[in-house]
């Protein structure tokens, strides 16, 4: 199979999973976000024709979540938590040692597809902050120092 | 407890990532090893709330507290306090600023001044165990409503006991559930709200991933008085572990027969479905809310249309925060009378009058113990701060408290013996909201903060309205023009114009609440707006437009003997200096970033 076959595959599957049901279509994204790590034109049409929501409501969506993404995003996700104790104990300032290190804006993805820069809201660990999260992997107390040695530790 | 001693290993989000589970696993191996596996137990459990003293073990019954642990303290802990039964002080608490450790978890200033009620289970159960649960008291008020109370006794308590919404307006639950009763319709529904949205809360998380039954349980008792056979609770994205937790005791539940058709032998039917979130603020706006488990974009509508009556598909719904569920069963098992013991006001005329209860706040910032506290409603900022958060750190001053998140305010150092409730809170500018507690010194910025909100409402305003799409991004440039020293004298009244604009003409409360962070700074730090504007000087160097950075020539020879670090860093060249020879700052080049000042291990850069 070629990688349209499968990914039509696998969506079809996500589809089965849930029912062709038209109110469950934010469930149906977030697993092909988590499978493909954005959501591919392609699936949004399958989903279309499949579950019989229209194209535009889709992208109303996908638009309108932060979860969802139409681009690619990289290999590693980085996320530097911006809850109001971590801001307010320097997060702006992590932010911007990671931007500088790997010359990526916030919210984007390196050239490399290597990682994608982004902020979330409290991650409940505020007794470590600042904190930034690697792949799910949480490190605590980082400074704009020690930050771009946690980061390389995923550069495979 | 039929083992000697239970090791109750927090594995909350917080431990987890100082390597608990490494911890636990150790501890195993090594009461295996010295063949005490028959008399003493290891129990993973939800978050403690005291995340910064991560990882921590709690030996039950005892309560004996251990903190801060490594896999390598592990043998000497069993050898010393499970096999000789001494209890090992140099991994104990110790508060700042003093020398002997405190043995019992329950005699540390944090967990003293605490009340556990929504957070009753907190590090005594394994949340994947429905068991535990039980054991302690679980599904027994689902029991007792289901065989001995008609739906309409059950609001009765629920409204006598004055319990108010925790999720942020207030709103008595009691009332909410017989306007939902009273509503036409055959199908209703219950929804459970973990959205969660407040960036500096996350008490609803660390309920549901270290009690996800309670919170089932309350919902269950909810749906037999309102008259529900279905239920969603709502649960943001961000929290995989809660999720995972949620859908473990949902099987659980059913397996047991406490979910699904027939509880009880009852006759009543009830189930609970999930939906996950997907990231936006506004979604826990109830309407948006709602829009969002049909599964379309989350975009509130006008209030006047009551979601009691027409919520979930048009249907009559109710909708209820995390806590508030978790701590409906309490109320059920131990009484109105009970309930209304502890907090303020006097609610036997009618809810509104008073608080009743207790909150879970998150308590983090520039305090000494972070974490998740439940506290009796009722207790001053001061005592919040000061015995159960410990202080601030490092000797610094109090500035603020800010409380209610992005649609809160912010509290100053007179108002530090405002009991905290519903109305106290509201009247002073700020809100009870979901419970974030966020402390500030004197080295935070009230303006900067009070940007960071906005920047975070305005970007989470869903933009169906006007007033709130475009009133906040427009106090939000004004915010950023003082922040760079671009600031007018004026702009602090159209500040105060535009902030009672938004409020009135929104949609949502979304708009109708994010200008407070502004107005409450305003009105408690409005100096610090002037020396940004008349100044063009931001006094705790924050705002980095108005900063001058130096190099202390002798520091940077004697310490650092011009080690140059910073002119490598510097991304715009603007530091000159050779080798072993003091470094300088060219002002005409610095762009302040303030790379330097991080950079420098000698403390040679000075801000002005
Ligand atoms: C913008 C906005 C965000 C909200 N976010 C939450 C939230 O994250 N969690 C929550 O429980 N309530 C939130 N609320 C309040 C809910 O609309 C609703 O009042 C609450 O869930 C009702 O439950 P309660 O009465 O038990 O508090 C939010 C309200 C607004 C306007
Ligand atoms: S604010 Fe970052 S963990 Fe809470």
């Amino acid at each position: 199979m070629d990688d349209l076959a499968v990914q039509t595959y696998k969506v079809q599957e996500i589809i089965s999973r849930w029912g062709p049901k038209p109110d469950l279509v934010i469930e149906m994204l977030h697993d092909i976000q988590t499978e493909f790590k954005y959501l591919p034109e392609q699936a949004l049409n399958q989903i279309c024709r499949e579950v019989g929501v229209r194209l535009a409501t889709l992208y109303h969506i996908a638009t309108f979540y932060n979860a969802f993404s139409l681009t690619p995003r990289g290999k590693h996700q980085i996320c530097v938590c911006m809850g109001t104790p971590c801001h307010a104990l320097g997060a702006p300032r992590i932010v911007e040692a990671i931007e500088r290190h790997l010359k990526v804006k916030c919210g984007g993805t390196t050239e490399d597809l290597k990682f994608t820069l982004e902020v979330s809201g409290c991650v409940g660990t505020c007794g470590l902050a600042p904190i930034v999260i690697v792949d799910g992997e949480l490190h605590g107390l980082v400074t704009p120092v020690n930050v771009s040695k946690v980061i390389d530790r995923y550069s495979d | 407890m039929p083992y000697r001693a239970n090791m109750m290993v927090c594995a909350g989000t917080g431990c987890v990532s100082n390597h608990s589970l490494e911890l636990k696993q150790a501890l195993e191996e090594e009461i295996q090893k010295r063949g005490l596996t028959d008399e003493v137990q290891v129990v993973p459990t939800g978050c403690n709330g005291f995340c910064g003293a991560g990882p921590i073990v709690v030996v039950q019954p005892d309560g004996i507290f251990y903190q801060l642990l490594k896999v390598k303290d592990i043998p000497y802990l069993v050898e010393e306090h499970l096999l000789k039964g001494r209890p090992v002080p140099r991994l104990m608490y110790v508060p700042p600023e003093e020398k002997t450790p405190i043995p019992k978890m329950n005699d540390i200033g944090f967990f003293k001044g605490q009340m556990l009620v929504a957070l009753r289970n907190r590090g005594m159960i394994d949340p994947e165990n429905i068991d535990d649960y039980i054991a302690r008291d679980g599904y027994r008020s689902l029991a007792k409503v289901l065989t001995t109370m008609t739906p309409d006794e059950v609001i009765g308590v629920i409204k006598a006991s004055g319990l108010r919404g925790r999720g942020g307006g207030g709103f008595p639950t009691g009332i909410k559930w017989e306007s939902c009763k009273k509503a036409e319709g055959d199908i209703k529904y219950v929804i459970c709200n973990a959205d969660e949205g407040d960036p500096g809360a996350f008490m609803d998380r660390s309920i549901i991933e270290g009690d996800p039954h309670s919170v089932l349980e309350g919902m269950a008792i909810g749906a037999y008085a309102i008259g529900v056979s279905q239920g969603y609770i709502y649960v943001r994205i961000e929290y995989p572990l809660a999720i995972q937790r949620f859908r473990i005791a949902l099987k659980q539940a059913r397996d047991y027969g406490l979910l699904g058709d027939n509880i009880f032998g009852t006759g009543f039917s009830f189930d609970v479905d999930i939906r996950r979130g997907a990231g936006a603020f506004v979604c826990g706006e109830s309407t948006a809310l709602m829009a969002s488990v049909e599964g379309r974009p989350g975009e509130p509508r006008a209030k006047y249309i009551h979601t009691v009556e027409h919520g979930l598909w048009n249907r009559p719904t109710c909708l209820n925060n995390v806590e508030t569920w978790a701590t409906v069963p309490v109320i059920i098992l131990r009484g109105v009378e009970w309930f209304t013991s502890i907090g303020t006001g006097d609610v036997s005329q009618n809810p509104w009058g008073g608080s009743k209860g207790t909150k879970v706040f998150s308590l983090a910032g520039k305090i000494n113990n972070t974490g998740l506290v439940e506290v009796p409603m009722g207790i001053t900022l001061r005592e919040m701060i000061y015995d159960v958060g410990g202080g601030i750190p490092k000797g610094r001053k109090f500035k603020a408290v800010q409380t209610g998140g992005p649609s809160g305010g912010f509290l100053p150092t007179e108002l530090l013996d405002l009991q905290v409730d519903y109305e106290q809170l509201t009247e002073a500018g700020s809100m009870m909201g979901s419970g974030g507690m966020v402390v500030m010194d004197e080295d935070n910025c009230m303006v900067d903060m009070a940007k960071y909100f906005l920047t975070f409402t305005q970007d989470e305003s869903c933009g169906k309205c006007t007033p709130c799409r475009e009133g906040t991004l427009q106090m939000l440039e004004i915010l950023k023009r003082i922040c760079e020293g671009k600031g007018v004298p004026e702009d602090i009244q159209l500040l105060e114009d535009l902030s009672h604009f938004v409020i009135d003409a929104s949609l949502c409360a979304l708009g109708g609440s994010a200008p407070n962070p502004v107005l409450t700074s305003l009105r408690y730090f409005r100096d610090e707006y002037i020396t940004h504007i008349r100044d063009k000087k931001c006094p705790a160097h924050i705002c980095r437009d108005l900063n001058v950075y130096t190099i202390d020539p002798e520091l940077c020879l004697v310490k650092g003997h011009g080690c140059g670090v910073c002119r490598r860093q510097c991304p715009d060249s603007a530091i000159v200096g050779e080798k072993n020879q003091v470094h300088n700052i060219d002002q005409e080049l610095c762009k302040k970033c303030g790379v330097c000042l991080d950079v420098c291990k000698f403390d040679a850069v000075k801000v002005a």
